[in-house]
């Protein structure tokens, strides 16, 4: 049956491991038809990718297994074809990319080589691949295509690799491509230029387009129809609109439920009261390159100020500096009156127990090699005056209760939790030393959608419960838009607009900042074209 | 909360004693058990054996010359074969096993932990005092370590301590620049900054989140070096200047056979097996010890347990 250009049918994959075997995916069966966007939505674990790496041939076995299932492209079954023939497949008719542009992309090697290799490895003759991988490259709008084609990948920007990532999947005119998390390592605005890139080509060429994502925004903004899967299984599969607006299973309801950027936006807070830190004019050089120019905020107790801007806009700098991680190379940062960034060690000694960070990523903020009563008793071993040591055992469950975890976890380790439960020990952490100002360096960013709403409700109870402050650095729009007070908009190293959240959202005045509200991408199909008219106009206005 | 319920909340590991958790992590790995044991049976030998074997291992039998091995007829101190004065090699290997592990241990230890620590200042102080740190190891590695041994041991009379003290030397720079390079990368690490953060002292930051990750690496470089310096000491005292006979070591014991290699193969074979197999045994020990220190990794060795229990 050559109904479908590819077809998945019953596709069960399990791992063996030395902890027992792991069910992958069972029993998954979807079709994708030429011309048409498919996308694969699911969670982190959810087996998002397997089917995928399957079709691709990717799964090492062992510790794979695929044990029943059928993959057919165009009518024929691509697990009982030899390895050579899928070979003449792969990057032929069934083309791949990846999150991560740099790190599959070889370093050592020209672009323009890298791009004609795939036709060469097909035979194609040299002067001609070379042609071609021109053609592409321009195609894909890489800007002087005609010189940067002997560039090595270091010469390029993010939204660039992945843009090469895309002219190499295409140099063959493959019949499929799968993209498989094209844009998550991606700016907004860059993730809405590769989007509309694949949208434009996918219609040239009438390839079907394999779109493997956890972020219903790029669903909504590109897929025709939809698979949802959760723990190795399709829970639901329609049209994109169909999903969103009416989904059946449970789990699809809690994922739309818990996707930020639809519920109410915070009140501005009373300015009347006096601030508990105010940045002046800081800034931060590193030699002739200025990372921080100028930036002046205010942060009230029991307010979250939130500070969005893309990468390289100097957010996280401004975050090193506050916690003196980085000195300053100008300004003041005034702590209640204080100023951080000339305080002598002593005094930065006591102050740390004010200001905390949590980090990005709790896979590296946490010591693996420490359980997590030591990660959590060790604010008591740098700062005696805190507690005796005879309270600590019982304050550490304490402070584990409060951030949602249990007694029992005392004494394992990081590795044996999941992603969201170590940023709760992250927090857990930070609130041991009692501050009054904790920064959040994109704190929930490296967390699955459902696990962040979580996080972002445990650390608005916890503003509740102890009024702390928060400053909340994110590129994450409508993930501010739900938690924030106040935001700060920066660019380049400069804050471009700051107000409360009410208006950045909903009256913007600069242009930049109209630019990142336009290139987020909302989970609903329909407001999302709304948002790509007006994209588009801001694109011709410019 | 939803992410909680993926682990079962009654878990708590029951408190065994640290020193039987640990024996019971060991027999899991039978390599490094069996490997445990050789090792104890050579710190034996190094304690006990020389006091008690010294007589019989220095008694020359010249009629007994370069006995052959397995000559089970034999006293038993003679079932590896004779030297070439016809002293028993088990014997003599037993009683060698004192000066040999004074000197691979010593030399290993001092300089394991005098490149350790100036790898860790190195790596986490100024430029400046890395860079005084680092030109100093680049002077040892320039310089040829044999030459240097001679020259040393040439003007200090060979001993025991000054063999150790001129191996330590050469050996510095190995565990400096391994400890330094791995600072300078463990150093940048979110954890680490998390600890700035909440105002953890430098002293506090380098022994309790830094030397602990770069602590393995080194134990299994030391290991290795084990061997090496054992070798270096044996061509130490090949050239005179090492251990002086009557004392004995493995390596001069291989190189006194060197002679006989044609004739008699067992005078080199039997003392280079023992320094093979302590090497060996070292190694799996330290391959085992890297997996216990590892909390990710610790399961491997636990979780026989389960099915065994």
């Amino acid at each position: 049956m050559a109904d479908h250009l590819l077809e998945v049918r019953n596709l069960s994959v399990d791992f063996h491991t030395a902890q027992g075997t792991v069910h992958a995916v069972r029993d998954v069966s979807w079709h994708l038809d030429r011309g048409e966007t498919l996308a694969i939505l699911g969670e982190s674990g959810s087996g998002k990718s397997v089917s995928a790496s399957a079709i691709m041939n990717l799964i090492d076995c062992p510790p794979g297994e695929i044990v029943s299932g059928e993959l057919l492209f165009d009518g024929q079954d691509l697990l009982k074809m030899t390895d050579d023939q899928r070979r003449d497949l792969n990057g032929r008719r069934i083309a791949m990319i990846f999150q991560d542009p740099l790190s599959h992309l070889n370093p050592v090697y020209t672009v323009g080589f890298q791009i004609s290799e795939i036709m060469t490895a097909h035979g194609s003759p040299k002067d001609e691949a070379r042609a071609r991988a021109l053609e592409l490259m321009e195609r894909v709008g890489i800007p002087n295509a005609a010189d940067k084609i002997d560039s090595y990948p270091h010469e390029f920007s993010g939204g660039q690799r992945q843009r090469l990532m895309i002219a190499m999947a295409l140099g063959m005119k493959p019949d499929i491509l799968i993209a498989d998390e094209p844009t998550t390592a991606l700016d907004v605005t860059v993730q809405a230029q590769i989007l509309d890139l694949l949208e434009e080509l996918q219609a040239e060429t009438q390839m079907g387009l394999l779109l493997i994502t956890h972020d219903l925004g790029v669903v909504a903004e590109v897929a025709d129809r939809v698979v949802v899967m959760n723990s190795g299984e399709i829970v639901e599969t329609g049209t994109a609109t169909q999903v969103y607006h009416n989904p059946t299973h449970p789990y699809t309801k809690q994922l739309i439920g818990a996707v930020p950027g639809t519920g109410e936006m915070a009140e501005p807070m009373d300015t009347a009261i006096k601030p508990i830190l105010e940045i002046n004019k800081m800034g931060k050089k590193y030699g002739a390159f200025t990372a921080l120019q100028d930036a002046s905020l205010t942060v009230l107790p029991g307010e979250t100020v939130a500070i969005v801007g893309e990468s390289g806009s100097g957010k996280s700098t401004l975050a090193k500096t506050l916690l003196r991680l980085e000195d300053a190379t100008s300004g003041e940062a005034l702590y209640q009156g204080r100023d951080l960034v000339t305080m002598d060690a002593a005094e930065l000694f006591a102050l740390r127990r004010e200001i905390q960070m949590v980090f990005q990523d709790p896979t590296q903020s946490l010591n693996p090699r420490m359980s997590v009563y030591d990660i959590i008793s060790e604010a008591f071993v740098i700062h005696p005056e805190i507690l005796p040591k005879e309270k600590w055992t019982a304050r550490v469950q304490e402070l584990l209760e409060q951030v949602g975890l249990n007694a029992s976890h005392m004494y394992r380790y990081p590795h044996q939790f999941s992603g969201g439960q170590r940023q709760r020990i992250a927090i857990a952490r930070a609130l041991a030393l009692e501050p009054k100002l904790i920064v959040c360096d994109e704190a929930v960013s490296a967390l699955d959608v459902s696990i962040q709403a979580q996080v972002i409700t445990l650390l608005n109870r916890l503003q509740e419960e102890l009024g702390l402050s928060y400053l909340f650095i994110a590129h994450d729009l409508p993930l501010v838009r739900d938690f924030a007070h106040r935001v700060v908009v920066m660019q380049g190293g400069r804050i471009v607009e700051q107000g409360p959240v009410a208006q950045i959202f909903d009256a913007p005045r600069e242009t930049y900042t109209r630019n990142l509200l336009a290139a987020s991408l909302h989970p609903d199909p329909e407001v999302q074209a709304a948002r790509r008219a007006e994209r588009q106009d801001l694109q011709e206005a410019v | 909360m939803t992410d909680t319920k993926t682990l079962p909340p009654q878990n708590i590991p029951a408190q065994t004693h640290p020193a039987k958790q640990i024996l019971m992590m060991l027999w899991r790995d039978k390599l490094a058990f069996c490997a445990a044991i050789f090792i104890l049976i050579v710190i034996f030998c190094a304690l006990f054996g020389a006091p008690l074997l010294e007589d019989v291992a220095t008694k020359q039998n010249l009629r007994g010359r370069n006995a052959a091995p397995f000559d089970f007829s034999k006293d038993w101190v003679f079932w590896l074969g004779g030297d070439a004065l016809g002293r028993p090699l088990l014997a003599r290997i037993v009683v060698a096993s004192q000066n040999t592990m004074m000197v691979a241990t010593g030399a290993v230890a001092v300089s394991l932990a005098i490149g350790t620590t100036l790898g860790l200042i190195a790596g986490y102080t100024t430029r400046m005092g890395s860079q005084i740190i680092m030109r100093l190891a680049d002077v040892i590695m320039s310089f040829p370590s044999l030459l240097l041994a001679v020259i040393v041991l040439y003007m200090l009379a060979p001993s025991v301590g000054n063999l150790i003290i001129v191996l330590a030397i050469t050996r510095i720079p190995v565990y400096l620049r391994t400890s330094r390079a791995e600072v300078l990368e463990i150093r940048e690490r979110m954890f680490v900054q998390a600890a700035r953060v909440m105002g953890a002292s430098t002293n506090r930051i380098v022994f309790k989140h830094i030397l602990p990750v770069v602590f393995p690496t080194l134990v299994t470089i030391a290991t290795l070096d084990f061997a090496f310096v054992m070798l270096a000491e044996s061509s130490l005292s090949f050239l005179g200047i090492g251990i002086q006979p009557p004392e004995i070591t493995w390596g001069l014991m291989v190189a006194q056979g060197k002679a006989y290699l044609t004739t008699a193969w067992w005078l080199s074979f039997w003392p280079g097996l023992a320094i093979i197999l302590t090497t060996l045994s070292l190694n799996l020990l330290s391959n085992w010890m890297r997996v216990a220190l590892d909390p990710v990794q610790r399961w491997r060795l636990e979780i026989g347990k389960k099915s065994n229990g």
